[in-house]
């Protein structure tokens, strides 16, 4: 029931965006589309009923050898609620793109950037898009499956 | 007015105050800093791609080399994502020396941040004061399982082993002179005129900053914000022990360190009821698919040799799906996002690391301030390499 009401409020602003929903484990997931996450996190963190306003964790996923290929996951909570959310979107190609959520919440700078540092996936408008734990020069995103275990 | 140039110094990564192989570019005017850009990854091990390729029983030595002064916690919380991966639950008896163990975890690495903190401030006594503590601590580690840092104690489904014998006196000898010792440490610094001067006001960050910037664990707490998963999001039984959650009121290094004193006070107060409330029972689940058989039966009985031959050569498959679990490790939010495709290893092996997300707020505490101060306030971030590069 819990997850029903916020797919509904998110249905009522952005009515193509959700492609799934579910719940495993007791965490709800929303799987959303690509185009629309930085609107939807915005709207998640300042609607006042559902106000996630801290984002917990960040990362991506490769899927491979399925196509779209990476996901980027997003770890939502509430705090005055004590709720949490997972967002999930599929990017398609072997250079993925998606729009940075560092102007909602700042905990995704590094998160991001460690993010493109792991698995290649560029961030747009991120205020300072750089490999984070390996050197400038590192050639591959080592976290990609087709990475070998041994460099 | 003469035109100021800024100047860029080099901070560590061979330095002893950045607590291990952090480097912070500094750009400075005179002695204000103007702009400060951690350079991290130098401790990177590439734990994530390793753990992907491990059975998820392997996993579990990995964690404790992440955060490598708060091993059981790192253990705890992994375990925690896996067995609600495979939705089981560890006996109570198991539950209670979990939390009995990293609560003493939290008290050891407290301990380890004052003495080094301090140390870091000028302060020297406080150190061996601190390490002499700790060291009980990680006496009765060893005397647990074997190990003073890497326990890898907690197992899937309970623990490795109960606890030996003559471990709850020795524990309740710790309970009872430890409030004592957390005075000392007061009596060294909380009205100490050079430590008041050095940390109260520096590096503040707002409890609207601090939730934006992800920031968990005592930093959160000491700007004022009640977020404690033991309270918020209980695990393992927390809900059953009596402690409040301490906070601060300016989020400055002087209220983190309250914070965390206090906190010692109260998970000692945690130990003390675990001791006094300690469920009796196994301390593994009976699941043979899980758990390893005990050494005895595995000499006489051939079913459960095969089981334990199955667990160390082949691990055991997962039902396929995604979970995240976390705790309240010493540091804040440590968590596990565990991605299974239904094989006996994770397909993602994601960390939530407190000390990465507390420390990406440093350029924010540090800038316009003295360069002293950037020495205090990564020491009263209390961030560990380990965990951060991974």
């Amino acid at each position: 029931m819990d997850l029903e009401v916020i797919v509904n409020k998110v249905k009522n602003n952005f009515p193509e965006s959700v492609l799934e929903a579910s719940t495993f484990r007791g965490e709800n997931t929303l799987v959303l589309r690509a185009e629309d996450i930085l609107p939807i996190c915005r709207f998640l963190r300042d609607d006042p009923d559902l106000f996630f306003d801290y984002l917990t964790d960040l990362c991506g996923v490769d899927d491979y050898p399925h196509e779209p290929r990476f996901q980027v996951v997003y770890y939502l909570c509430a705090m005055k609620t004590r709720r949490r959310l997972r967002l999930k979107v599929s990017l398609p190609g072997m250079v993925p793109r998606i729009a940075s959520v560092v102007s909602v919440w700042k905990a995704a700078n590094w998160l991001e950037r460690e993010a493109f540092d792991m698995f290649g996936i560029i961030f747009l408008e991120h205020p300072d898009l750089r490999r984070i734990l390996l050197t400038p020069d590192w050639e591959g995103h080592p976290l990609r499956k087709d990475y070998p275990l041994r460099g | 007015m003469a035109k100021t140039d800024t100047m860029t110094i080099n901070m560590g990564p061979q330095h002893p105050s950045t607590h291990g192989v952090l480097r912070v570019i500094l750009e400075l005017d005179g002695e204000i800093v103007v702009k400060a850009t951690p350079d991290i990854g130098f401790l990177h091990r590439g734990l994530e791609k390793l753990a992907e390729n491990k059975t998820y029983h392997q996993c579990i030595t990995l964690t404790d080399r992440m955060d490598y002064v708060a091993g059981m916690s790192n253990n705890l919380a992994y375990v925690l994502a896996v067995e609600k991966l495979i939705a089981i639950e560890a006996p109570p008896r198991a539950q209670a020396i979990r939390v009995l163990l990293c609560e003493l975890q939290r008290i050891a690495s407290h301990l380890l941040w004052l003495g080094t903190h301090a140390h870091d401030i000028g302060a020297m006594t406080p150190f061996f004061y601190a390490f002499r503590d700790r060291d009980e601590i990680l006496f009765m580690f060893e005397m647990v399982c074997g190990s003073r840092l890497t326990p890898s104690y907690f197992r899937v489904g309970g623990l490795a082993q109960d606890l030996p014998e003559e471990f709850e006196a020795k524990c309740r000898e710790f309970t009872r002179t430890f409030p004592a010792r957390v005075d000392e440490y007061e009596t060294l610094l909380t009205k100490n005129k050079i430590w008041m001067r050095r940390t109260q006001g520096v590096g503040a960050i707002s409890a609207q900053e601090a939730i934006n910037w992800g920031l968990s664990g005592p930093i959160l707490r000491a700007s004022n914000v009640n977020w404690d998963l033991r309270k918020a999001m209980p695990y393992c039984g927390y809900e059953s022990y009596d402690f409040i959650v301490p906070t601060g009121e300016n989020g400055d290094v002087y209220d983190r360190y309250l914070v965390r004193l206090m906190e010692m006070r109260q998970s000692n107060e945690i130990i003390r009821q675990v001791l006094d409330k300690m469920p009796g029972g196994e301390v593994q689940v009976d699941d043979p698919k899980v758990v390893y058989p005990a050494k005895a039966k595995v000499l006489e009985s051939i079913e459960a040799l095969i089981h334990h031959f199955h667990i160390a050569s082949e691990g055991f498959p997962v039902p396929k799906g995604e979970v995240y679990a976390s705790i309240e490790s010493p540091k804040g939010e440590l968590g596990f996002y565990l991605v299974s495709d239904g094989s006996n290893k994770p397909w993602r092996f994601r960390v939530r690391p407190p000390s990465f997300i507390n420390l990406s707020a440093l350029s924010t505490m540090v800038e316009g301030r003295l360069i002293a101060d950037v020495v205090a306030i990564i020491g009263s971030i209390d961030v560990v390499l380990g965990e951060i590069d991974r």
